[in-house]
C-alpha cells in the first residue's frame, strides 16, 4: 500500500492544480457581455442548431470504442504472461499462441466484414 | 499465488520515504513538468523557426526562453467565456479532466538509481508498483474523457466531431502502443519500471526490438495528436478540434494536458527503450561512475529532450494525413504486425530457455519462414483479384455512364470534359490510323 501513497500525493496536487487554473479563469478575467460571442462558433455563420446533450454522431466512433475493449482486454491478458514468461516455458508459449489466433479470428472477422473500413 | 508471480520484482527500496521526502519528490516532478512544458513550447517554436528559415520568439527574457511563461499568463487574464448552450458543468470541469491524469503518469518514470537526500537513502523516482506501465496506459485512457467530454459538451459540431476523431484516434493507437509493451516486459521479465530500466544494463530495448520500438514511435505520436496525426485539431476542416470553444486558462489546461502527455510518452520512450537513466555506451564505458549518483538524471533528461525534439522535427517535416489512412495505419498495419512481431520474439525466448538445439532452431524458422510466404502469396493473390475486380467496376460504371449519364438517378457530367481523363481515353480506344495514311486525312484539316 506504501507504493500507492505517493501516487495519490501526486493525483492531490494536479487536482489541486486543476482547480486552481479553473479559479483563476473564473475570477482573474473581465467579463464584457455580447450576445454574438455566446454563440458557438462557426466560422461567423448562424450556428447549426445543436440538440442538448450533443449532436448526432457517425456510429463508427462508436464502433471502434468497442473494438478498443475487445482488443484492450486482450492485451491486459497478455501482460501477466510476458513478464512471467521464463517460467512458463513451452507450454505458456503454446498457450499464448493459441488464444492470439482465438483472437485473431475475431479480427479477421471484423477485417472482412468491413468494421476497420473508413470513408 | 499472486506473490509467487510477482516475486521477480524487488520493489523493497520503494515505499520507505518519509513523508517529506515524498512531498519533495511531487513537487519535484510538477515543476519539471511544468518546466519541461514551458521550455517544450519554446523550443518547438524556435526550432521550428530555425527550420522555416525565421527568428521564433526571442523578446521575452534570455533567447525569448520566457515566451511559454507570457503565453500562460496572458491566457490567464482573458475572458473566461461559457458559451450559451453547453452543458455547463461537464464543460467546466473537461479541462480539469484532461489535465489531471496527465501529471500522475510520471510518478513511476525512474529519473536515477538510489541516492541520499538529506541523509535518506532513496531512488529518483517517485514511487515504483508491480504493474507500472499499465498505471501509465490507465492515466492516458483516463485523459480521453477530458476530450471526449469536452467535445460533447461544448453544444458546437466542430468540437464534437473534433472530441469524438480525438477520442477514436487516441484509444486506437493506445492498443498498437500497447502491445509493443508486451515484447519489453517478455525481456524484462517485469512491468515495473527500475526493474525494466535494470533489464537494460547491458543493452537498450531499442536495439533488441527495433521492430517494438519503431512501432512505439509511431504509436507515440498518434497517441498525443500530434502531427502528422493532429486530425482532431485539424484546422482546415474542424476548426480547433474539441478545444474549439474553450478560452482563458480552460483552453491553457488543454495545452497544458497535451504537452504533459507528449512529456510522458517521451519519457516511457527513454525507460523502456533507451536504457533510463543509463549512460549511453560510450560515456560509460569511458567514465565508470557516470552511472552513480544524480549523473544519471542527466543522462535522463538528455535522452528526453533528444525524443522530444524528434515530436517537432516530425512536426516541421510532415504533412498531415487523412483520418481514413490514420485508422487505417493503427488498425490494419501497427497492430497485426506487432502481435505477429510478438509472436517471434516469444518463440524465439522460449527455444532459448529450453536451450533448443540447431537444428530445433532451423527447423522452427524454417517453418515460419515457409509460413510467412504462403501467406504473402495468398495475401497477393487476393490482392491481385480485388484489384481486377476493381478495375471491371470502374470500366462497367463508366460505360453505363458514357451510354446514359442520368443512370443511377443522379445526373452526372458529360464524361467527355477533358478532366475526367476521358480524352485521353477516347484517344486511346479510337482506331489507330491505317498505316501510310497522312496526318492530314486523320485530323480532317
Amino acid at each position: 500500500m506504501e507504493l500507492y501513497v505517493p501516487i495519490l500525493v501526486l493525483a492531490a496536487l494536479s487536482a489541486g492544480f486543476a482547480a486552481v487554473n479553473l479559479l483563476i479563469a473564473a475570477v482573474a478575467g473581465p467579463k464584457r457581455y455580447n450576445r454574438a460571442k455566446l454563440e458557438a462558433y462557426e466560422c461567423g455563420i448562424e450556428p447549426t442548431p445543436q440538440p442538448v446533450g450533443g449532436g448526432r454522431f457517425p456510429i463508427k466512433y462508436y464502433l471502434t470504442a468497442m473494438l478498443f475493449i475487445v482488443f484492450d482486454i486482450e492485451i491486459i491478458f497478455l501482460y501477466p504472461w510476458a513478464a512471467s514468461f521464463d517460467r512458463l516455458g513451452i507450454f505458456g508459449l503454446v498457450e499464448m499462441v493459441l488464444f492470439i489466433v482465438t483472437v485473431l479470428v475475431a479480427y479477421v472477422y471484423i477485417w472482412r466484414r468491413g468494421g476497420l473500413e473508413w470513408d | 499465488m499472486s506473490t509467487h508471480v510477482l516475486a521477480a520484482e524487488d520493489l523493497s527500496g520503494f515505499g520507505t520515504d518519509p513523508w517529506w521526502l515524498i512531498v519533495i519528490k511531487v513537487l519535484f516532478i510538477f515543476v519539471f513538468l511544468v518546466l519541461s512544458v514551458l521550455l517544450t513550447m519554446w523550443a518547438e517554436r524556435r526550432i521550428l523557426g530555425r527550420m522555416q528559415l525565421r527568428l521564433g520568439p526571442n523578446r521575452h527574457g534570455p533567447f525569448g526562453l520566457l515566451q511559454g511563461l507570457a503565453d500562460g499568463l496572458k491566457l490567464g487574464v482573458k475572458e473566461d467565456l461559457v458559451p450559451k448552450n453547453v452543458d455547463k458543468w461537464v464543460y467546466i470541469l473537461a479541462p480539469a479532466a484532461a489535465s489531471a491524469p496527465a501529471f500522475i503518469s510520471f510518478a513511476i518514470m525512474p529519473f536515477g538509481p538510489q541516492v541520499s537526500i538529506f541523509g535518506h537513502q532513496t531512488h529518483l523516482q517517485l514511487t515504483d508498483l508491480p504493474v507500472a506501465v499499465l498505471l501509465v496506459l490507465a492515466m492516458a485512457s483516463m485523459g480521453v474523457y477530458g476530450f471526449v467530454l469536452a467535445g460533447w459538451a461544448s453544444g458546437s459540431p466542430f468540437a464534437l466531431l473534433g472530441g469524438l476523431r480525438s477520442s477514436a484516434q487516441v484509444i486506437s493507437y493506445e492498443i498498437a502502443m500497447a502491445l509493443t509493451f508486451v515484447a519489453v516486459f517478455l525481456y524484462a521479465g517485469t512491468l515495473s519500471t527500475s526493474g525494466i530500466v535494470d533489464a537494460q544494463e547491458r543493452l537498450w530495448f531499442a536495439v533488441v526490438l527495433i521492430p517494438s520500438f519503431l512501432i512505439y514511435m509511431v504509436t507515440m505520436v498518434g497517441e498525443t495528436n500530434r502531427i502528422p496525426f493532429d486530425l482532431p485539431e485539424g484546422e482546415g476542416e474542424l476548426v480547433g478540434g474539441y478545444h474549439t470553444e474553450y478560452s482563458s486558462m480552460k483552453f491553457a489546461m488543454f495545452f497544458l494536458a497535451e504537452y504533459v502527455n507528449m512529456s510522458t510518452v517521451c519519457g516511457l520512450s527513454v525507460t523502456l527503450f533507451l536504457g533510463g537513466w543509463r549512460a549511453p555506451a560510450p560515456i560509460s564505458t569511458i567514465w565508470p561512475d557516470a552511472n552513480t549518483g544524480w549523473w544519471p538524471m542527466l543522462w535522463f533528461i538528455a535522452k528526453f529532450a533528444m525524443v522530444m525534439f524528434i515530436f517537432i522535427w516530425l512536426r516541421a517535416a510532415m504533412p498531415r494525413v487523412r483520418y481514413d489512412q490514420l485508422m487505417k495505419l493503427g488498425w490494419k498495419v501497427l497492430i497485426p504486425v506487432s502481435i505477429v512481431w510478438i509472436i517471434v520474439v516469444a518463440t524465439m525466448r522460449a527455444l532459448r530457455n529450453a536451450e533448443a538445439t540447431t537444428t530445433t532452431w532451423l527447423v522452427v524458422v524454417g517453418a515460419g519462414l515457409a509460413a510467412a510466404l504462403v501467406a504473402l502469396y495468398l495475401w497477393d493473390r487476393a490482392a491481385e483479384k480485388r484489384r481486377e475486380a476493381k478495375e471491371t467496376a470502374k470500366e462497367q460504371e463508366f460505360a453505363t455512364l458514357k451510354a446514359k449519364p442520368t443512370a443511377g438517378g443522379f445526373p452526372v457530367p458529360p464524361l467527355r470534359a477533358a478532366h475526367y481523363g476521358s480524352a485521353v481515353r477516347d484517344a486511346l480506344e479510337a482506331p489507330r490510323p491505317e498505316r501510310g495514311t497522312s496526318a492530314k486525312e486523320v485530323t480532317g484539316a
